[in-house]
């Protein structure tokens, strides 16, 4: 490495700190801004809309389609009811959204920054807003430059007046999917809800406000940690957005390669693709992480292309693997061919198996759950005629919306008997019931006892049946088995 | 090392003057939003030493001009706890006792809060499972001195096991036969092999049978002719296979020679009503408390064959012994 003599450099100050260059993006048109505006709508939609959906579950539990019901510990999503417990069909969708986005990411690319991640939905709307309000791109600057006059306050105040809304309901919209919805909101107004929920609101209608509109790029290139995951998923057979350099370099106007013919590219420097990014980068800088590939560039670039007659695709979704045969001279190949490979089709088996899976053990999952616990405090009495106890802390879920009664049932012991701290000690018994109420958990003391001399080691099996249910329906009962214990074994 | 800086060709910005094998790092500042929400934490944090105790001093710390303090905010939290249960805590103690396992809110408290009270108060003596040990009772076992129905457990917990100064407390005591030279050594022995063959554990021999004679004349005063006990006078029952002390022969011996006088101090007068409720319901839980007596066609009515089960265990052939 060179050692320059630092007398002789110019004096060279770098700030610590830099302030944001301003983005005011340009408003285009083509193919994937239509795109965009459609999946902006669906998953809006989605957003605001769900947990107005109702779904009758009968008079024992809530009837919103979808509600976390934290209080409860319930999650309702439209037919499927999870309890604590089961919270494992949570996590197999957690890993499914994993699986689901290397299988997104290796195919297509940054696909969800660029269409899908609310961080880019709401800063697209908000911009639109802000176009709106302030004109586009160029009336954009010369406003930020003007004065404070009139026209500005009334035009800031009016772009942040409708960001607010828009943050407002957004976190609004949040705190519905925890609450019956038609309730929150009237609780809401006449301020009875929850201080949770006017917290709640509160800071996510900040977060909107301050990420959508002030933040923007800013959140994606320093905060965002996804990109830098994201490239790993990435391979050479995976879409990016890409400036064909060697089909439009070095770059020249039309007037210049008018009189000049053949000696620039397709480029025609004019710097639309740069006008219309709204994370405010120069595609043709090559593959960057501020890209989120959202492709409008590409659209712009088309746009210009068609006006001088030049073919379109200057910008394109390209693989790396094709970047170097077109660079080589050999035609495209169709993206779609991307797709089906090895490593694709890999993610999704593996995605789509978790899937099945899933579905397979919730379709046949018990609605009555027997969790026994032995106690091991002490782990026996002796009683006064010789006998031996044993005691187990039985918890019954009843998971279905109606009150059950439920037969406990102990077998496999020899001369046992059994009773509980809620019915009466009855001789010779060795089954009872209990009943526990809709959608609940019944916790009872079971107490078993045995002559004190048996086979070591003898196993006792604890039964939960529901009391309505054919014997052998395996999905209406549930058993778990112990040793029994006794003392000197 | 600042004498290495250079302009990097590609991107026009400055490095900063380290290289580690050839890599070097570009002086990109940083983002100056990041600058101010950094001040916004340090403001955030001198404004948290001022309300919050913060700075250790000797002995102490600063107070904070909030007042705030974690042993003020647990004393808080514990009245308004208190405050919240009054009214379940006067439920109980208005309640009949008897009627508390029939009714879940009750039930479920008591249970609850006298699990946490045994924790402390009784656990010292009875052990962590209430199993007890050599000399303090099993409060699982349906073996009960002084009666294990509520009202007698209650009674107990109130007034004790031989408290002197104190007409109510429960109070029982055998004779030292052997210190106060009743019986001798010989017929000590015979006594204790007698006794052993009581609840099954010895066969009956010459000196059981010379023994029978002592018991008659000795002891079937307060363990009854047949040594079944008897609850009126907190004597135990003889014949079953749970021994406060211990069946061999040595404990046995011990027990007749010395006499045994263990102690529970009065609960009464260090803990409310409402905790000795609670207490004496979880006792009851644990799977060895007794239903309470009920007339002779109640008791039919309800099929609570509490009272057979009695009568079916002391007479139950018991072939257990105690290592």
């Amino acid at each position: 490495m060179a050692n320059p003599d630092i007398t002789a450099e110019p004096e060279r100050h770098i700030d610590l700190y830099a302030a944001r260059k301003d983005v005011f993006p340009k408003a285009v048109n083509g193919f994937f801004r239509r795109l965009k505006w459609q999946i902006m709508a669906v998953t809006l939609a989605v957003y605001y809309i769900t947990p107005w959906i109702r779904w009758d579950r009968g008079p024992y539990a809530p009837d919103q389609a979808v509600l976390v019901d934290l209080a409860n510990r319930r999650f309702y999503f439209f037919s499927i009811e999870i309890w604590p417990h089961e919270f494992y069909y949570v996590a197999g969708m957690l890993v499914m959204a994993g699986i689901g986005l290397f299988l997104i990411t290796s195919a297509v690319g940054r696909a969800w920054c660029g269409y899908a991640c609310p961080q880019t939905v709401w800063t697209d709307l908000f911009q639109h807003v802000e176009r709106w309000v302030d004109g586009d791109r160029n009336a954009q600057f010369r406003l930020k430059d003007s004065p404070w006059n009139f026209t500005k306050v009334r035009k800031r105040l009016t772009k942040w007046g409708i960001w607010l809304f828009i943050a407002f309901w957004t976190g609004g919209a949040w705190i519905m999917y925890f609450a019956d919805a038609p309730t929150l909101v009237v609780d809401f107004w006449q301020g009875e809800a929850p201080f949770v929920a006017y917290a709640t609101v509160g800071i996510l209608t900040a977060i909107t406000f301050i990420f959508g509109g002030f933040m923007r790029e800013q959140v994606c290139i320093y905060m965002c940690p996804w990109p830098r995951i994201q490239t790993a998923m990435m391979d050479e057979k995976s879409l990016m957005v890409t400036y064909k350099d060697w089909r439009g370099e070095p770059r020249g106007s039309v007037k210049k390669a008018q009189k000049q013919p053949g000696a620039f590219g397709d480029c025609v420097d004019c710097n639309q693709c740069v006008a219309v990014c709204p994370t405010g980068i120069d595609i043709r800088e090559g593959p960057q992480i501020g890209c989120i590939t959202c492709a409008l560039c590409i659209d712009a670039c088309d746009t210009v292309m068609e006006q001088v007659g030049r073919p379109r695709g200057l910008i394109d979704y390209i693989t790396e693997e094709d970047t170097e045969r077109e660079k080589a001279g050999e035609p495209a190949r169709a993206n779609w061919k991307m797709l089906l490979r090895p490593r694709t089709l890999a993610y999704f088996t593996l995605w789509a198996s978790i899937g099945m899976a899933m579905l397979f053990v919730l379709g046949n999952r018990s609605r009555l759950d027997l969790a026994a616990q032995q106690d091991r405090s002490p782990p026996f009495v002796q009683l006064s005629n010789g006998d031996v106890r044993n005691s187990f802390t039985v918890k019954l879920r009843n998971m279905e919306n109606r009150p059950r009664d439920v037969i406990i049932s102990v077998s496999g012991l020899e001369g046992a008997t059994a009773w509980s701290d809620t019915v009466p000690r009855r001789d010779g018994q060795t089954s009872f019931t209990a009943s526990v109420p809709a959608d609940s958990v019944g916790k009872l003391q079971l107490f078993v006892v045995a002559p004190r001399d048996g086979a070591p080691g003898e196993e006792l099996t604890i039964t939960a049946r529901g009391a309505d249910a054919a014997a052998d329906d395996s999905k209406a009962s549930d058993s778990e088995s112990f040793t029994f214990e006794r003392p000197g074994q | 090392m600042a004498e290495n800086i250079r302009t990097d060709e590609a991107t026009g910005t400055d490095t900063v003057g380290h290289e580690w094998d050839g890599i070097e790092e570009l002086n990109t500042p940083l983002p100056r939003w990041w600058l101010w929400t950094f001040y916004a934490t340090v403001f955030w944090a001198l404004v948290y030493v001022i309300l919050y105790p913060a700075w250790p001093l000797v002995n102490s710390a600063t107070a904070g001009v909030l007042g705030w303090s974690s042993r003020g905010d647990v004393e808080q939290q514990l009245a308004a706890r208190q405050e919240q249960l009054a009214p379940v805590h006067e439920a109980l103690i208005a309640a009949d006792i008897n009627s508390i396992p029939g009714n879940d809110e009750l039930r479920t408290t008591a249970i609850q809060g006298g699990a946490s009270a045994y924790k402390v108060h009784c656990v010292q003596c009875h052990g962590a499972d209430a199993a007890g040990l050599g000399g303090y009772p099993n409060l699982n076992d349906d073996d009960w001195l002084w009666g294990g129905d509520l009202e007698a457990i209650e009674y107990t917990l109130v007034h004790g096991i031989r408290n002197p100064d104190h007409d109510e407390t429960r109070f029982s005591q055998m004779p030292a036969f052997g210190a106060d030279g009743l019986l001798d050594s010989a017929q000590i022995a015979d006594t204790v092999a007698y006794v052993r063959t009581l609840s099954g554990e010895e066969q009956a021999s010459a000196a059981s049978q010379r023994g029978a004679e002592l018991f008659a004349n000795n002891c079937a005063v307060c363990h009854g002719a047949e040594g079944k006990g008897d609850r009126s006078l907190g004597a135990p029952n003889l014949t079953d296979a749970i021994a406060l002390y211990g069946t061999d022969r040595e404990s046995l011996t011990n027990t007749i020679y010395y006499s045994r006088n263990g102690v529970m101090p009065r609960w009464g007068q260090r803990l409310d009503a409402a905790t000795i409720r609670m207490l004496a319901v979880y006792i009851h839980s644990l799977g060895g408390g007794e239903a309470a007596p009920v007339p002779e066609e109640a008791g039919q009515e309800t099929e609570n064959a509490e009272g057979a089960a009695q009568a079916e265990t002391a007479s139950a052939d018991s072939e257990s012994s105690d290592g």
